[in-house]
């Protein structure tokens, strides 16, 4: 299978050191459109793998009550909370219809060998 | 996206409550991706909102407040609007509109909304020389009308007003709160004739009375009186009264001189067919007061919003076969602090109908609702504002009434409690109490721009927890939203991201043969993915396709993924299946050593009479399945949960029936079947009903003789209601087959996430009766047959710890340490 994904670079945070670019494994650790909990560098990252190919990160515990956002559902660049249905933009990880402060966003893109790309900034 | 160049032209005549609303619309769909829009409007502001203009005359609204879209919102929007332009011709051949002042607007298409203007019956002396009203004589129609009278009203003392309809009595208001002495001068033999019945049209009158106004009744106004100014008018019957300024409120005509002089087909409106789209010019489209739509011309607001929508619907693509079928007109308003709901008919349309009145003259109080084959057609309610909220719902919904029309008419008793009045309530009291949502919050949320109760929902949260505050979630927006309140399309869809009602999303997914949740977005959603409609696809299409559904397991929501419900720490809960409540010490056993060994943070008895694991990490799920042996409860989704039991005739003195062979027989047979909400089950084995079964969704009474009464549609949740007697049956098996056959008829014709309770009621226990017991419709062993289906198609989902769907399925975080990447650059 040939997996063409987008890379988030317009999310990437410019003359910062890049030692913090972690390789997370085959995309297909993530069942399709869905989402999964990463360690990284001591930080929790959920990683999300949508039906359109692209791939997004945040952070993984939502800022209301601490939600495992890695077990949401997605769709399209939408991101519903598992605990209370709070809805965040995966692409730039606002609050959509709440007063939740927004999700930290991560660069990540898919490599050419199939893998998760992740950018944490130090 | 288009190219800039080959985008369509638009034009809108009109920049009123319909064009603009267009207008919003048609940006709000991103209509600008095919379309230039142009708007003119005669009035040389921006868009106000005309439903306020009584405020304005009353003093309640300052008239800069009642703008919704001043001039700059057509600039940010990249909206042409040319202000005080009056369209004077339409060359249809060359497409070409014309304005005054020499304005030319070339189109691709047109909208005309040109609305309507105030009605002046003939009267002499009402017009000077020059054309112009004489002094001190009115109508009552836009901003400028409205400062003028305001301005005339300082110096007057004694007004008249002709025309004791709606608006009539909205201009009369407006001069008693200006200090003037009113007189209301109607022609018919009662106040609001065209919406009231003589009698509550004699309280209303009666209520107003109270406040001051004197009212003259069947009495034709021949002339105005007075030499350069009004001192009066003349009256046919010979009376004469005395005045100091005449305001002219006796209805409103179509403007239709445009579409007319165009050569489009106009009778008392612009004739345009389900799609807007006038008869003889299918780029012209009518829509708000100046159209007539299947003989009808509405002049409320909701009727010209719905049409709004529809056409910017078909106009921008988003849904090209939108189409308009007409509107069921209610209208909640209050006359001078009276409050009057009318919908619908007035009056009985012929013996068949059924009418319901209730009259208290010495409060003013009128309640009276047209029942035709089971559902309000018709309604006058006054000077009631509690019961006004469900009968309209039941109007606009086109509800099944409940037998008992006194339900109706006044408050249930379970209802009937905390009610509050939500004008009176202050800006911080708590209206939705799952989410703390205080009135303030919601008043927040209308005023930055939401309109209908959806979009409050959205943007407040208020009513997403039970739902059970929606009722004073809609009334804090109408009170907030000063009349404009929209009906949102999407609250009659079955999911929101498709733009389809159930019954029309069941006939493309069968017609198209669409198996995957992935497919209907595809095809019936132009590609986009909506979070929020994928369960509630997912549920439907299994409930379509059986073993032929698409899987996909990214449709559902966690706890179905993993077959356990998650906790607010983000561990889940394991609750098997213990058929009827009724276990083994062995089980027992089973279930305290996986508590012990995998260190469950707590042991629940639950509601449904089982054991609840709580604290259990997601890893480690399918360990205690396999350690408890036992198969899943279901405590986790929208199927059917449990059957609770009471002991019954095994050991109890009283019991009847054998509740505790019946339950676990129901148990065992429908475990795991999905449906749109869960279903909750109960058996009793005696009228004491120990098991609760009259308010379960479905459950079941032993009554001496060896007969069960089949209950459905109880509720002991967010609400609270006694379940309706299906029927009596003489066996086990037959209380099982009618509760499967209504199961399946719930599965197959309720909205996703409507529980039974307001899915009986929704229907009417006379009408399922008809269906499931008479047969009336021939489907009974067609649903016996599909619920066997679905019984037989039944899987432990728990047999996936052994075998699961995706390797990581179960497993929260991928194992394997993530490699730090060369630094790429």
């Amino acid at each position: 299978m040939v997996l063409v994904a987008k890379a988030q670079e317009v999310f990437a945070v410019p003359d910062l050191p890049t030692g913090a670019t972690h390789n997370l494994g085959g995309v297909d650790r993530i069942p399709l459109g869905e989402g999964r909990r990463f360690d990284v560098d001591g930080k929790a990252i959920a990683v999300f793998r949508s039906r359109t190919g692209l791939v997004y990160a945040t952070q993984a515990e939502c800022p209301h009550r601490a939600g495992p956002l890695a077990d949401g559902l997605i769709g399209g660049d939408v991101l519903v909370c598992p605990l209370h249905n709070f809805r965040f933009s995966l692409a730039t990880g606002e609050p959509l219809g709440n007063d939740c402060t927004s999700l930290r966003t991560y660069p990540v893109s898919v490599n050419e060998a199939g893998e998760i790309i992740v950018e944490t900034a130090p | 996206m288009m190219n800039a160049s080959l985008k369509q032209k638009l034009v809108v005549v009109g920049n009123g409550m319909a064009g603009a609303r267009f207008v919003e619309e048609m940006v709000g769909l991103g209509g600008q991706e095919r379309y230039d829009i142009t708007v003119i409007g005669e009035e040389s502001c921006g868009n106000y909102n005309r439903i306020l203009l009584s405020g304005v005359l009353s003093g309640s609204h300052d008239s800069d407040d009642i703008f919704i879209n001043p001039l700059n919102w057509y600039a940010e929007n990249d909206v042409t609007l040319h202000a005080g332009v009056r369209a004077i011709g339409v060359d249809r051949k060359g497409k070409m509109a014309y304005g005054s002042g020499g304005l030319l607007l070339p189109y691709d298409k047109l909208v005309i909304a040109t609305g309507s203007s105030a009605f002046v019956p003939p009267m002499d002396g009402l017009y000077e020389e020059d054309g112009d009203f004489k002094n001190g004589a009115f109508v009552f129609r836009t901003l400028d009308d409205c400062a003028s009278i305001i301005e005339h009203a300082e110096g007057a003392r004694k007004a008249a007003v002709i025309g004791g309809g709606l608006l009539g009595l909205e201009a009369a208001r407006g001069l008693m709160n200006r200090g003037l002495e009113v007189d209301v001068i109607h022609l018919m033999g009662w106040l609001m004739d065209t919406q009231l019945d003589s009698l509550s049209g004699q309280l209303l009158q009666q209520s107003l009375e109270e406040l001051g106004v004197r009212f003259h009744l069947e009495k034709l106004t021949t002339a105005v009186l007075g030499n350069g100014h009004v001192t009066g008018l003349q009256f046919k019957d010979g009376g004469t009264l005395d005045c100091d300024m005449v305001v002219i409120s006796a209805g409103i005509r179509p403007n239709v001189d445009l579409a007319r002089m165009a050569g489009l087909h106009v009778r008392r409106g612009i004739l345009v067919n389900d799609g807007l789209t006038c008869r003889n010019d299918q780029d012209i489209y009518a829509i708000g007061e100046c159209a007539e739509h299947r003989s009808q011309v509405y002049g409320l607001v909701a009727p010209l919003w719905e049409q709004a929508r529809v056409l910017a619907e078909r106009l921008t693509g988003r849904n090209a076969d939108s189409a308009y079928a007409g509107s069921r007109v209610s209208t909640k308003l209050k006359v001078m602090g009276v409050e009057l709901a009318v919908a619908g008919d007035k009056d009985p349309l012929d013996e068949d109908d059924e009418v319901v009145t209730y009259v208290e003259p010495n409060r003013n109080v009128y309640k009276k609702v047209i029942v035709r084959e089971g559902k309000v057609k018709g309604a006058i309610l006054l000077g009631d504002g509690l019961t006004m909220p469900r009968i309209l719902q039941a109007f606009d919904r086109g509800e099944s009434l409940p037998e008992n029309r006194s339900e109706l008419l006044f408050p249930l008793a379970a209802d009937a409690g905390p009610v509050l009045n939500v004008e009176d309530m202050p800006d911080d009291a708590q209206v939705c109490n799952c989410n703390g949502v205080t009135k303030g919050k919601i008043i927040a949320a209308v005023d930055g721009g939401c309109r209908s109760l959806k979009t409050v929902c959205d943007a407040t949260r208020a009513g997403t927890g039970c739902g059970s505050c929606k009722m004073q979630v809609q009334a804090v927006l109408e009170l907030a939203a000063d009349g404009l309140v929209a009906d949102d399309p999407s609250a009659h869809y079955y999911v929101p991201g498709i733009p389809l009602t159930k019954p029309e999303l069941v006939g493309a997914v069968k017609a198209m043969e669409l198996k995957s949740v992935s497919q209907v977005f595809a095809q019936l959603a132009g590609g986009a993915e909506d979070a929020g409609s994928k369960q509630g696809l997912a549920s439907l299409l299994r409930t379509i396709w059986g073993a032929e559904y698409e899987d996909e397991r990214d449709a559902r929501f966690i706890n179905d993924r993993v077959h356990a419900n998650i906790q607010n720490d983000g561990t889940f809960s394991v609750v098997p299946r213990i058929y009827g409540g009724v276990t083994t010490p062995e089980q027992l056993r089973r279930i305290a050593d996986a508590a012990e060994k995998y260190e469950a943070k707590m042991v629940k008895i639950t509601g449904g009479q089982r054991i609840d694991l709580l604290g259990i990490p997601k890893e480690h799920l399918p360990e205690v399945w396999q350690e408890v042996g036992m198969p899943s409860g279901h405590a986790y989704t929208k199927a059917f949960r449990t059957c609770k039991t009471c002991v019954g005739t095994e050991f109890c003195r009283f019991g009847v029936g054998d509740s505790t062979g019946l339950g676990v027989q129901i148990e065992k047979r429908f475990q795991g079947i999905e449906s749109p909400h869960k279903m909750k089950l109960a058996v009793s084995g005696c009228p004491r009903n120990c098991a609760e079964s009259t308010t379960k969704d479905v459950g079941a009474t032993a009554i001496e003789g060896g007969r069960w009464e089949v209950y459905i549609g109880g509720a002991a949740g967010s609400r609270v209601r006694k379940g309706d007697v299906l029927c009596v049956t003489d066996s086990h098996d037959e209380t099982v087959l009618m509760m499967g056959r209504f199961m399946q008829y719930y599965r197959e014709h309720a909205r996703y996430l409507e529980r039974t309770y307001d899915f009986v009621e929704r229907l009417g226990i006379e009408h399922l009766r008809q269906i499931l017991v008479e047969d009336s419709e021939g489907i009974c062993a067609r649903l016996d047959r599909d619920m066997q289906d679905a019984v037989a198609a039944y899987r432990d989902p728990w047999l996936e710890a052994a075998d699961p769907v995706h390797p990581n399925q179960f497993i929260n975080t991928p194992t394997e340490p993530a490699e730090p990447v060369a630094a790429l650059r």
